[in-house]
């Protein structure tokens, strides 16, 4: 199954219940009316909190960098010995 | 041949290591090096994809053939950029590994984690693993906040939308089976770096165990990346068409 299929059931089903909810009117249908804006509002918080999160969490590895640069010298001395010019990048 | 392949029961597979390259003349002597010093019980080959590199690539490459052997860097160039996607599918015709590891020419991938990879292939039978720089143990260095939160931000959109079951969607360095590449590769049709997530995507799609090991990327050590509007919108189409094709 294609995936856009799978989330257009998924908001099918979603709208199904909420017009459920509409017609069955357990909840106040001045409040049930509201609902699909509070969903895309919390949606959207939640993506911003996960971006946050993530953002704080963001993994940095400064010593790579050194040792990289240890790893290029390593590299180009051992092609000067061979006699191999790789030239200055 | 089968007796040579077996040491103790254990099956010896071989690796292709494959390479595109533009303008990489330093840094493929280096990354070749650095293959040869992290795989020394390994049975590989790398195969350099250049298009056409002004900057004589191609001639560092000759001469690292003449040092290390030409039957372990194969050099298949091409006569100008023609992109990544065709400079994997050319690079895989001459792959005579079990497995291919795609991985960038610029520094930003460490040969270092080639062990880890082949590693986890092993443990887990997986037909995919890829490098993911997004969890402990991984890491970027090189990049400022702004850049950072660009990242962080287009990571939560694509798995909100695409439920991609990695990490790393953007990422290129990767271990493939030789046959699931291939299979993988005939149904993408993008560029850049969409085409990578196209790849996770379309693999994830057609139910491929995919594994992830952590890796560690330094931006750009000779060079710039750049990363504009034009990207952003690239990247934001990108995700709409996979979206709506896969």
């Amino acid at each position: 199954m294609k995936h856009i299929v799978k989330i257009l059931s998924l908001l099918v089903a979603i709208s199904a219940f909420w017009i459920g909810l509409l017609q069955a009117a357990i909840v106040p249908r001045s409040h049930t009316w509201l609902l699909p804006i509070y969903f895309v509002v919390s949606l959207g918080c939640y993506g911003l909190l996960m971006v946050g999160i993530g953002l704080m969490q963001f993994p940095t590895c400064p010593q790579e960098a050194i040792l990289l640069q240890k790893d290029i010298t390593e590299a180009k001395d051992f092609f000067k010995h061979k006699g191999v010019d790789v030239g200055s990048g | 041949m089968a007796d040579e392949k077996e040491t103790k029961g254990e099956k010896k597979y071989k690796y292709s290591i494959l390479i595109p390259t533009y303008n990489e003349r330093l840094n493929i002597a280096i990354i070749v090096y650095l293959v040869f010093k992290h795989l020394r019980d390994v049975d590989f080959e790398i195969i350099v994809v250049d298009d056409g590199s002004p900057d004589g690539t191609q001639e560092i490459v000759k001469q690292l053939q003449q040092l290390y052997g030409e039957d372990r860097i194969l050099l298949r160039a091409r006569a100008k950029k023609l992109g990544l996607g065709t400079a994997y599918i050319h690079g895989l015709k001459h792959a005579s590994g079990d497995f291919v590891v795609i991985m960038d020419a610029d520094l930003s991938h460490h040969p270092k984690y080639l062990p880890s990879f082949i590693k986890k292939q092993l443990e887990t039978n997986a037909s995919i693993v890829t490098g993911t720089r997004y969890v402990k143990g991984g890491g970027v260095h090189g990049w400022n906040l702004m850049r950072k939160l660009t990242s962080r931000g287009a990571n939560v959109l694509a798995q909100t939308l695409l439920w991609p079951g990695v990490s790393d969607l953007t990422g290129s360095f990767r271990l493939y089976k030789k046959s699931v590449l291939e299979d993988v590769i005939s149904s993408c049709v993008s560029k850049g770096y969409v085409f990578q997530m196209e790849m996770i995507v379309r693999a994830t799609r057609k139910g491929y165990h995919i594994e992830e090991v952590p890796i560690t990327f330094v931006d750009r050590v000779f060079g710039t990346s750049k990363l504009g509007g034009s990207e952003i919108v690239e990247y934001l189409k990108g995700l709409v068409y996979l979206l709506l094709t896969t």
